[in-house]
């Protein structure tokens, strides 16, 4: 039976191509890898080898012939080897848009029993508690990064961790961010449950390869075969005089990626009750802290397991007349600004989004419901930001609440400068937030 | 001149003394004393990952595979040679996106692998990776990395784990030519050795980064002395001959499983076909192409062995004909499975709901 050889497609895009030379007759005896055709894509000549045994039967396209389309039989070959598959069209299951699946509501953060002891506590320990908790708890939690052992972490976040756990847990690396991210996605993928700490998020543009390429898309790709149970955690945001380089926020970039969770807290409860979640979590997740708040104290009940739910905003304060979203150390600022509306007599409500991805929504759209105002205040600049995100889903699927336009309170559109009164004018404080507000509330 | 010609090629005598181990071992004992049935074994997977991979080239053309398709034909020696050394299911491999033979090597069904390269339903991604990003986790088998040299740190931190768990198992990390010159494998290759991982580094040096030649793209084109600066002994393999392979592979593994650290091993292979399908090969001639295919082919090597110990060409026959018959019923079953579901477009983005 002779086998039909078809124009072959030889790169991605290639419909059609010239038949350059056959190097091959009628009557030839051919064996997988020969070369039987020189064929002239767009881009290149290419080599067209043969695939099955037999004798050259019949060249059906004259060669030099030019815009000869993919699929077309341009020889036979007759022999003893097995008949070419038929080159059916792929059936193609049927193509009826799918809805993307509504996120199911989320659960509320869980009540806090009555008579619940509340102590104060750093942010900065409320994280080290979270790590330590989660270290005695499971043992294949691990942390692996620069001067987190012996130096007892470059902010002390990891205080205290290596005497607890030893140096087999508490891993201090070498300079090598690139490295040290593989090798903890790499590890989480053998079955580890590793936290990797940057020294500062500005840092890991240097590992950004294997957040998103390798941790965010592999159980995707795989098919959800290959789990990435990584937590990448460290300062974030701009810190104080130390320049353009050591100073942006990155929560927009993560957030742009689908395959990663990304949590940016405010104060200590959360940070503590979301670093446990992203801990346990099956699935990569960036979370994202900030070094002026570290030191900052709050309330923070004492309870054996605070676990939070991510993708919940926190509603830091009711009010009814406008809505300041936030997060991070965006907040602290939200909820200054409330302080001096109410002031003035407007009743501002502030919504902590505490995770960026998946972003709660359902909380925004319903204060806007509610206040028909919205702000958005972000510590980073303002292109392409979360406070963008906001405005577009108020106007996607709020447009009828709003009694405004939305406005978005970020720092200026430039690398942060270092001279102290040029640094402050760059970024955002509660007075921009006020005046923000106010305009809204055409006040 | 001159001169200086002769203190290179002094220098380049004197290896570096944490090589010379190994490398002599390798050198005095170069090939592994296989018996008959697995010398026939190591035929019948190196003629797969052929056919399986003439057949993928084949598809290509069909546009039944689209994207980037890279071919291993050429190189079978070394991935069928060093899976042969390792414990399957308990010893962990992370490639790059030249990986299709890797995974046959390691007994996947080929049936998985191209109805994911034609992305159906079936493929062993559910058609979501592609040629370039298929795993097996139940196999050890990581991946199927599309990121030139990523699959070296990720090994690392594979290995990481399995010393973390005390396991007893090691990875294979292997990268090409190309990947060597990236900087994340030096900072793996930092951290393996500081913290005496369980890895062996494979350099499958196949000569050309896509289209350039490692000589336009190398300073040290020796990649084996790499590992140096970081104390990690190299071996210089002849990746044409799955016995030399598995000989050197064999001594890797007990180095490593020894708990001496990493080895870095640098297989001396070449592929007959382009970069991916799209390659011209331009940057190469035919002569140079035919001159390995007629006088190294790995697998005409394996078939004299055979032949010269007595096994038949009719043995031999049959097995290609098994083969052909298993790469064709791979084909057609590649072709006939079904795309995926359109609700598969949203799944497995995350593990968990939020």
């Amino acid at each position: 039976m002779a086998i039909e050889l078809k124009m072959p497609a030889l790169s991605p895009t290639m419909e059609e191509g010239k038949l350059a030379k056959w190097l091959v007759k009628v009557g030839d005896e051919v064996k997988s890898g020969d070369i039987l055709a020189e064929i002239e894509t767009d881009k290149a000549t290419m080599e067209f080898e043969a695939v099955d045994e037999g004798t050259v039967g019949a060249l059906l396209v004259a060669e030099g012939t030019e815009g000869v389309k993919v699929g077309t039989v341009i020889a036979l070959i007759g022999g003893e080897g097995e008949a070419s598959a038929p080159a059916a069209a792929a059936p193609v299951a049927a193509a009826a848009p799918v809805a993307a699946p509504v996120a199911s509501v989320r659960p509320a953060d869980p009540v806090i029993p009555h008579g619940t002891n509340m102590k104060t506590s750093t942010v900065r320990d409320a994280l080290r508690d979270a790590m330590a908790e989660e270290m005695r708890r499971d043992p294949r939690v691990f942390v692996m990064g620069e001067e987190v052992a012996e130096y007892q972490g470059a902010y002390k976040v990891t205080q205290g961790l290596l005497a607890e756990f030893g140096p087999k847990r508490v891993i201090d690396t070498p300079i090598t961010e690139y490295g040290f991210a593989g090798i903890g996605t790499g590890a989480a993928m053998g079955g580890l449950r590793p936290v990797i700490e940057f020294m500062t998020f500005n840092f890991a543009m240097q590992a950004i390869d294997h957040i998103i390429n390798s941790a965010a898309k592999t159980n995707y790709m795989s098919g959800g075969q290959m789990r990435c149970p990584v937590v990448f955690r460290g300062p974030n945001g701009a810190a104080s005089r130390v320049g353009a380089q050591h100073s942006q926020n990155y929560g927009p970039w993560y957030a742009n990626v689908p395959g990663l969770i990304v949590i940016a807290p405010y104060d200590a409860s959360d940070a503590k009750g979301l670093l446990k979640a992203a801990i346990r979590s099956e699935d990569p997740v960036v979370f994202l802290e900030n070094e002026l708040v570290y030191g900052r104290t709050f309330e923070l009940p004492e309870l054996d397991d605070h676990v939070l739910p991510i993708g919940k905003a926190r509603i830091m304060r009711e009010g009814k007349d406008v809505t300041i979203v936030s997060y991070s150390i965006g907040v602290g600022m939200a909820l200054e600004a409330a302080e001096t509306l109410a002031a003035e007599g407007i009743d501002a409500e502030v919504i902590d989004l505490r995770t960026l991805r998946p972003l709660d929504k359902e909380t925004v759209l319903a204060s806007l419901a509610k206040t028909n105002r919205i702000v958005v205040a972000e510590e980073g600049w303002p292109t392409c930001s979360i406070a963008s995100e906001i405005a577009a889903i108020a106007m996607e699927d709020g447009f009828d609440h709003l009694d405004a336009p939305v406005i978005r309170v970020c720092n200026e559109d430039v690398p942060l400068p270092y001279a102290a009164n040029l640094e402050k004018a760059a970024l955002i404080d509660a007075s921009r937030i006020v005046a923000a507000a106010k305009k809204v509330c055409y006040r | 001149m001159a001169r200086t010609g002769k203190t290179q090629n002094a220098a380049e005598a004197a290896a570096p003394t944490a090589d010379n181990a190994l490398q002599a071992a390798y050198e005095a004992n170069r090939r592994y004393e296989a018996t008959n049935e697995e010398l026939l074994h190591f035929y019948e997977q190196m003629v797969l990952i052929r056919r399986f991979e003439e057949r993928a080239g084949q598809l290509y053309g069909l546009g039944l595979i689209g994207g980037f398709c890279h071919l291993y034909i050429g190189q079978e020696a070394v991935a069928v040679g060093i899976q042969s050394a390792l414990q399957e299911g308990h010893d962990s491999v992370i490639t790059g996106y030249r990986d299709h033979g890797h995974m046959l090597a390691y007994g996947i069904d080929p049936k998985v692998i191209m109805a994911e390269l034609t992305g159906r339903e079936a493929g062993i991604s559910r058609g979501k990776g592609g040629s370039m990003h298929m795993f097996s986790t139940s196999h050890k088998f990581y991946g199927g990395h599309g990121i030139v040299g990523a699959q070296v740190s990720l090994g690392a931190g594979l290995a990481f784990a399995h010393k973390y768990n005390e396991d007893g198992g090691l990875c294979v990390a292997y990268f090409g030519d190309g990947a060597a010159n990236q900087g994340q494998v030096y900072e793996s290759f930092n951290m393996a050795a500081l913290w005496n991982l369980p890895i062996i580094f494979v350099v499958e040096n196949n000569q050309y980064a896509m289209g350039t030649a490692v000589k336009r793209s190398s300073a040290e084109t020796h990649f084996h002395r790499r590992g140096a600066a970081f104390r990690i002994p190299g071996m210089d393999v002849n990746g044409m001959d799955v016995l030399e392979v598995r000989a050197a592979a064999n001594l890797a593994v007990e180095h490593v499983r020894a708990g001496n650290g990493p080895v870095l091993m640098e297989l001396n292979t070449y592929r007959y076909r382009g970069h991916s399908m799209s390659d011209p090969a331009k940057y190469r001639s035919r002569d140079e192409v035919n001159e390995v295919r007629d006088n190294r082919d790995p697998i005409e090597h394996a078939k004299a062995d055979l032949l010269a110990r007595g096994v038949s060409e009719e043995t031999l026959k049959d097995i290609e004909k098994r083969i052909r018959a298993i790469c064709t019923e791979a084909a057609d079953f590649a072709e006939n499975s079904p795309e995926p579901a359109m609700g598969e477009l949203y799944t497995d983005v995350l593990v968990e709901s939020y």
